[in-house]
């Protein structure tokens, strides 16, 4: 059943990259909890134009848990409180009335803060740009069912293929490692024969250029799994390392 | 003839792309390294538009506002995608889907264009395999289709419910291929805030850092704008919250032709708005409707108990429900072309009978297929859809039905463009959504995506080539030109204008009031008299929005705020064109419905004596009204007859 309640946002505010960051704190009453959290953030910002000031600044697009844009740490968890879900699908059912909500930007050395709540992720797109493909061109491929692919390989690389490059992985992870977020890559490819090709070729080369921009090394902690949005298992981790030590061998 | 010539190849139908293939110019390895070509958006049609002409050895600058091109929209779609390679062996062919698109656009098409596009369909699904895109596949090991609305064969292709994601990281992984191999640069956060026009020809942009606020200058031989669709003029969408019209609006205010303005689609099946606070709306996919069949009760006073909470859906005994689809259209039932279901939604909630609190909602029901497949075979084809309404919700729709009602979804209208995809200002092009060329009226479900890969993949590869083979001996601009430096003028006075309002207003509670008198007026039902106060209202809200709108903070530097203004005030311009469109187009066809034309039974009647062109309206500058200049469209191969689905 719906509900009203009304909260205190403790929220990090950050004037740019080279600012220094501060928690600002805010009141936000008359909050249905049938809203999403972001719908809650629009309130908070519709009362700071108001007041004519600069309102928060949050990364957020789809608002439906497929973009992997929004991206905010609540109450000490990457995405908040509720399980398998982004930011953007948590709801204010999982509040309660007058609670302190602490709102931070994903902190990572990899993954520097722009402005308040927003983060600079490109380092993702550099490690996918690394080798995170196949490398065909447009054209000249054969018929799509040339190859046929037993149902379970496919549901399995899907699987694997879900991720939305989020971060919270990232997030959650004390290194501040990547390694969830390359090896579903690397597994889903891995596990198709249009993959399979490059497979160690692409293992090793993602992760020399996730090591090379800052990521931390994996203790196989487990923190990323728990607060993946979408499920990836740590088995994908297990694969990275079966290529990448085959990739290895190799050499 | 007029400024409008769709410039469309001799020849047979089904020849028509293949001679211009046979005769299209080409441009040397070489000369291709000296020609930039600018792509704006990184959706499936700008990413597969970029990836493919960096393989071909251009020189590609791509653009997009989000912070990866991964998250691009596109990002979104999730019920799959069309293609006419028949393996389920159920009658389908080229042929076929073209006719399928044709009539499912309710005649408003261009033939060339459709037919096109259906021939490059089975490249399309190939091409995914080949990047890894992992399609469902059956237990042989073979491509798994589903159906969707519109069609009596099976030819979609999906990856779960996340189809779009799986193409357009495919597209964005080939896409990230360049950008290592140094034929592509990627501007991410960065928005296009105006085309900068040399000589007549398109030659650049001026674009806008987002986290700087800095203005940036480029050249480009060409430039494409693939920038998606204008729904959110509507305020609430199906669309992501970045979705906007304003490189439509900028590309239509320096002479491009905006075609169709009015044709929008509302999409049947969106979880129904929960209250003030809505911030956009949810899809559930139409692939539903292959499993879940739609309903609402058949008494009035089941219906009104339901809304004051003292019944439930499952207390509704089978004889009680009236599957309203299904009766009306026994031929296709739950799967009519999305207008059709939207409309008949509409009628039913508007006549009494609509549930949920609001009575804007009706019911889509599992239960039958859950009994006749099991539950386990409904997870697998839609569990991550049943998963976000259980989460948005909070119900459990293997247990009650769903509630849906329609929403603002899609927009068939674009900027003009002739066949190979060029507007009417030389040297800039249009794909994907921002286009408004193969869908007509109304888009059939899993064709945009179709129609956003086939754009970048297939055909301007070939096009664009074809218009930079004479550009060969353009030379590299400075951009130091006057034209430059006095389009980045005029785009800081703009914005210093928007800054200096300092109104009272947020740019929100503007955007949802535009986005009501929408919903209104120039929604699912249209008539004379509300499109005509539409109008009116519309210049109110613009008036309303140029002296009181409210922007915090400085136009250096990040600013949400002042992008969301810009990208309102363009809303404004397309809302305008839209009920002017609709105004001016005195028939109902696919998702224009005006209520003075239509069957007894309440089916969109078109006027084809009057209304069989495509509207292409000019921009004549601030407080002129634009003018009117039409396609007529030709049809050759297919009959134009009245869309029935009994
Ligand atoms: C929820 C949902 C589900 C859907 N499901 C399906 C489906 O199952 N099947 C189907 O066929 N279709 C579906 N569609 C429709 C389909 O997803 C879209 O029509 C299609 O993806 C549009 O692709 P696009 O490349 O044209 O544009 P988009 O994907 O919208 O990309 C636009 C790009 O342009 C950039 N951009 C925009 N403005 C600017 C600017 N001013 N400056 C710089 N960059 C800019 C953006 O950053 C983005 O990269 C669905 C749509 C929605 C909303
Ligand atoms: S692995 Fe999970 S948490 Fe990490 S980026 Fe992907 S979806 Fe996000
Ligand atoms: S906004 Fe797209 S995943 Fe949250």
């Amino acid at each position: 059943m719906e509900k009203i309640i009304n909260l205190t946002l403790k929220v990090w505010r950050q004037n740019g990259s080279k600012a220094k960051g501060r928690f600002e704190t805010y009141k936000v009453n008359n909050v249905s909890t049938d809203s999403s959290f972001l719908e809650m953030m629009d309130m908070l910002n519709e009362q700071l134009v108001s007041e004519d000031k600069v309102p928060v600044a949050f990364d957020h697009d789809c608002r439906e848990g497929i973009c992997g844009t929004c991206s905010l740490y609540i109450n000490g968890r990457p995405h908040g409180p509720d399980d398998d879900v982004t930011t953007c699908q948590l709801h204010m059912r999982k509040f309660t009335d007058g609670q302190t909500i602490t709102i931070e930007p994903w902190r990572s050395t990899a993954f520097p803060v722009i402005y308040d709540l927003m983060v600079d992720r490109r380092a993702f797109d550099k490690i996918i740009s690394a080798g995170g493909y196949v490398s065909v061109n447009t054209g000249g491929v054969p018929d799509a069912n040339a190859i046929p692919i037993a149902k379970a390989d496919a549901d399995e690389s899907m699987d694997s293929a879900s991720c939305i490059g989020c971060g919270a992985c990232v997030a959650a992870c004390k290194n501040g490692s990547a390694m969830l977020f390359v090896s579903a890559k690397v597994s889903q490819l891995a596990m198709l024969p249009q993959g399979r090709i490059e497979a160690s070729r692409r293992a090793k080369a993602m992760v020399a250029k996730m090591d090379e921009l800052g990521f931390g090394n994996c203790t196989n902690t487990g923190a990323c799994e728990v607060e993946c949005p979408k499920n990836i298992s740590l088995s994908n981790i297990a694969r990275l390392n079966r290529e990448f030590l085959y990739a290895k061998f190799q050499d | 003839m007029s400024k409008i010539n769709a410039r469309t190849p001799e020849g047979p139908l089904a020849q028509k792309w293949t001679n211009y293939k046979d005769h299209q110019k080409l441009v040397n390895p070489s000369n291709k390294r000296k020609l930039d070509v600018i792509i704006i958006g990184t959706g499936l049609a700008g990413a597969s538009a970029a990836a493919s002409l960096g393989e071909m050895g251009f020189n590609v600058k791509n653009f997009c506002i989000q912070d990866s091109p991964r998250r691009a929209h596109s990002i979104a779609a999730q019920g799959g995608i069309n293609a006419a390679k028949n393996y389920p062996n159920d009658g389908d062919s080229v042929f076929r889907l073209f006719y399928d698109t044709i009539k499912g656009g309710d005649y408003r098409s261009r033939e060339a264009n459709v037919h096109r596009l259906a021939e490059v369909s089975n490249s399309i699904i190939d091409q995914c395999v080949a990047q890894g895109v992992p399609f469902a596949r059956e237990y042989g090991g073979l491509l798994d289709n589903r159906s969707f609305g519109g069609a009596q064969v099976s030819r979609t292709f999906y990856a779960k419910g996340q189809t779009g994601q799986q193409l357009l990281l495919g597209a964005y992984q080939a896409l990230m291929r360049q950008v290592n191999l140094g034929t592509v640069t990627m501007y991410t956060r960065t928005e296009l805030v105006e085309i900068v026009l040399v000589d007549g020809k398109a030659r650049g942009i001026i674009s806008r850092d987002l986290v700087t606020g800095e203005l940036q200058r480029h050249f480009g031989h060409a430039v494409v704008l693939a920038t998606g669709g204008y729904g959110n003029t509507f305020f609430l969408s199906t669309n992501a919250m970045g979705s906007n019209g304003s490189a439509l609006i900028k590309a239509y205010q320096k002479g491009a032709m905006f075609a169709n303005p009015c044709m929008a689609q509302i999409h049947p099946t969106c979880i129904p708005v929960h209250g003030e606070s809505q911030s956009k709306l949810t899809l559930m996919s139409e692939s539903l409707r292959n499993d879940g069949r739609i309903w609402v009760p058949k008494k009035k006073e089941d219906a009104e108990a339901i809304r004051s909470g003292k019944l439930k859906a499952t207390q509704i005994a089978e004889e009680n429900r009236d599957y309203y689809l299904e009766r009306r259209y026994p031929a296709f039932g739950n799967l009519v072309p999305r207008d059709v279901a939207s409309r008949a939604a509409k009628e039913r909630c508007d006549a009494g009978f609509g549930v949920g609190a609001t009575g804007l909602a009706v019911y889509l029901d599992f239960k039958s297929s859950i009994d006749r497949l099991g539950q386990k075979t409904i997870e697998d084809r839609y569990g991550n859809l049943f998963q976000m309404y259980e989460k948005i919700v909070d119900e459990n729709p293997y247990e009650t039905p769903m509630m849906i009602y329609p929403a603002m979804h899609y927009t068939m209208g674009g900027i003009w463009v002739d066949y190979e995809l060029q507007t009417t200002i030389p040297g800039l092009f249009a794909a994907g959504e921002a286009n408004f060329s193969d869908h007509g009226a109304n888009r059939l479900g899993a064709s945009a995506l179709m129609q956003g890969l086939a754009d970048g993949y297939f055909v301007l590869p070939y096009t664009l080539q074809n218009y930079l083979a004479d550009e060969i001996h353009t030379k590299r601009m400075t951009t130091n030109e006057p034209e430059f430096v006095d389009a980045e003028k005029a785009v800081k006075e703009r914005f210093a204008q928007l800054m200096g309002i300092k109104g009272k207003r947020s740019v929100d509670s503007l955007h949802k009031e535009l986005g009501l008198v929408m919903w209104d007026f120039v929604g699912m039902g249209r008539n004379k008299k509300g499109l005509e106060d539409a109008i009116k209202k519309i210049a109110a809200i613009k008036k309303e929005f140029w002296t009181n709108v409210r922007i915090p903070g400085d136009q250096s530097g990040m600013n949400v705020e002042l992008e969301k203004a810009s990208r309102l005030a363009d809303f404004i311009e397309i809302g305008d064109l839209m009920a002017r469109d609709a105004l001016n187009r005195e028939e109902s066809c696919g998702g224009h419905f005006r209520e003075e034309y239509q069957t007894p039974e309440g089916e969109a009647l078109r006027q084809d004596d009057k209304f069989a062109y495509v509207s292409c309206w000019e921009y004549k500058g601030e407080q002129q009204e634009p003018e009117l200049h039409k396609e007529e469209l030709i049809y050759e191969t297919v009959k134009m007859v009245q869309r029935n689905y009994k």
